[in-house]
């Protein structure tokens, strides 16, 4: 299981990657395992403001749907519409090509809140 | 009520592997084991294996067990040849249907029926009320019975290496040896054959087979490749409130036969026309995967009824379903929508099965 030492984590199984005050999400190697072939995803909206925790968007394999989660509070500044195209980008390349969202930062203590990659590694095991 | 979920014979061998095991119908069953898309593949284009145990068995046998089905069931007996099955339906007496199940006729007076797994418990004394008696013995064997189903344009070779000595019967043909029951049918469009055995040696078959090219399979694809060639899942596409016109099995009820428990009403239906009837559904373009209960809209937007099945097909890659639909929205060609999460997708009533081979 691949658990970059780079990025945050939620408990949602989302990744944060932090990029000066914009924050790029995806889900991890894990969350799209159990996902198996990703075969749609809806898109959050941009410019749309959630909460940390709201549903977001939706990614959906051929066996069911599930939500994706604002990893932390803020503005949706731009999301992968390559994912429109291709939804396999997220199996392919989950912390990469795979990413879903960019969301601005408001709150750095809901950053420094999020999982290391050690405690995520423990929460999947 | 007895909660207890229930295990097949094949359980240990299914965590070998690495299937991932959910609830279903009672039973824990392998929804997948690699993945739901890389499975209904397998079964396409060369072979895969399902574990098929927790579906029913009965036997039926005896002098008047022929004519006994054929007043219980829609498709007529009286054609059965010795070594051959039929799909048939079983009705209550409203014209529901109570299950769907295929009969073989394994000898002059014997026949054996595999019925759903869901549906033992209602089906078993219905069976035994209306054929039981002079003349026939009803058996339901269903806990006796470890059952696969071997599916995919593969299957047949793979028969042949596994059981040299053996020939597979032809299709929708019966053969009992050795304690084993083999039947050429299945519920995936591919060609195949369904094979029981005892529980004691169920898992040295299922890797027999494995071993000779059939890819384990579970009930994730189960759904996506039946959903494919239009086959309807009881429960889900066909239930006791609606008849079998409706559901588009006219094909498999003969009428103009001997009687069978709700004939009468299918008779009259027949004659006053059908009010509404299952339509396959298909996307014009992208969407979001239409599932089981989403809402089907008309192109005025109204909602005329909801998807009794829906997947996204690994094979044409777009979304699939189907529907009871009022009579007049039931043409091929007919633009509906799907909703999904508020938002609605373009889809066209088309022609069963959506998916047919090369």
């Amino acid at each position: 299981m691949n658990v970059p030492d780079n990025l945050k984590y939620t408990s949602d199984h989302e990744w944060v990657l932090v990029d000066g005050d914009v924050a790029l999400v995806g889900i991890t190697d894990h969350a799209q395992e159990e996902l198996t072939d990703v075969v749609f995803v809806e898109l959050p909206e941009r410019d749309k403001t959630f909460d940390q925790g709201d549903a977001v968007g939706v990614v959906e394999s051929v066996k069911a749907a599930s939500d994706i989660y604002a990893a932390i509070s803020g503005e949706i500044v731009e999301v992968n519409e390559d994912l429109s195209d291709d939804p396999s980008l997220i199996n392919a390349d989950p912390y990469g090509d795979g990413w879903i969202y960019k969301i601005s930062i408001n709150l750095e203590s809901e950053v420094e809140a999020l999982m290391d990659p050690e405690d995520y590694e423990d929460f999947i095991s | 009520m007895d909660e207890v979920i229930q295990r097949t014979a094949l359980h240990s061998t299914h965590e070998e592997l690495g299937g991932k095991m959910v609830p279903f119908a009672g039973w824990e069953m392998p929804v997948q084991y690699s993945s739901i898309m890389q499975e209904h593949t397998a079964v396409r284009e060369k072979c895969g294996i399902f574990d098929i145990s927790h579906m029913g068995e009965v036997f039926i046998t005896g002098p008047a067990a022929g004519e006994r089905l054929n007043a219980l069931l829609t498709n007529d007996v009286s054609k059965l040849s010795i070594g051959k099955g039929q799909y048939t339906l079983m009705l209550n007496e409203q014209g529901g249907v109570i299950d769907d199940l295929i009969l073989y006729r394994s000898g002059e007076d014997s026949y054996f029926a595999v019925i759903n797994a869901a549906c033992i418990d209602r089906d078993v004394p219905h069976m035994q009320q209306h054929l039981a008696g002079d003349g026939v013995d009803f058996r339901n064997e269903s806990d006796d019975w470890s059952a696969m189903a071997v599916q995919g344009p593969h299957a047949a070779d793979i028969f042949s290496q596994v059981l040299p000595d053996m020939e597979l019967p032809p299709r929708n043909g019966i053969l009992e040896k050795d304690g084993l029951i083999i039947c050429r049918t299945g519920y995936t469009g591919e060609d195949g054959f369904e094979f029981f055995s005892p529980h004691d040696v169920a898992a040295e078959w299922f890797k027999k087979f494995i071993a000779a090219g059939a890819e384990p399979c579970g009930l994730g694809c189960r759904d996506s490749l039946r959903l494919e060639v239009g086959f309807p899942l009881n429960g889900s596409d066909l239930s006791e409130d609606i008849t079998p016109l409706e559901s588009g099995l006219g094909f498999f009820v003969s009428l103009d036969s001997a009687d069978f428990l709700g004939k009468e009403i299918l008779v009259k239906q027949k004659a006053d026309g059908l009010k509404r009837k299952l339509v396959g559904i298909q996307y014009t373009g992208k969407g979001a995967p239409p599932r089981a209960h989403y809402a089907v809209e008309s192109a005025q937007g109204e909602v005329i009824g909801e998807l009794t099945s829906g997947v996204f097909s690994p094979s044409l890659k777009s979304g699939i379903g189907m529907a009871y639909l009022p009579i007049d929205h039931t043409k091929i060609g007919t633009d509906v929508c799907i909703e999904v999460r508020g938002k609605r997708f373009p889809a066209k009533v088309v022609k069963k099965p959506f998916y047919k081979k090369g």
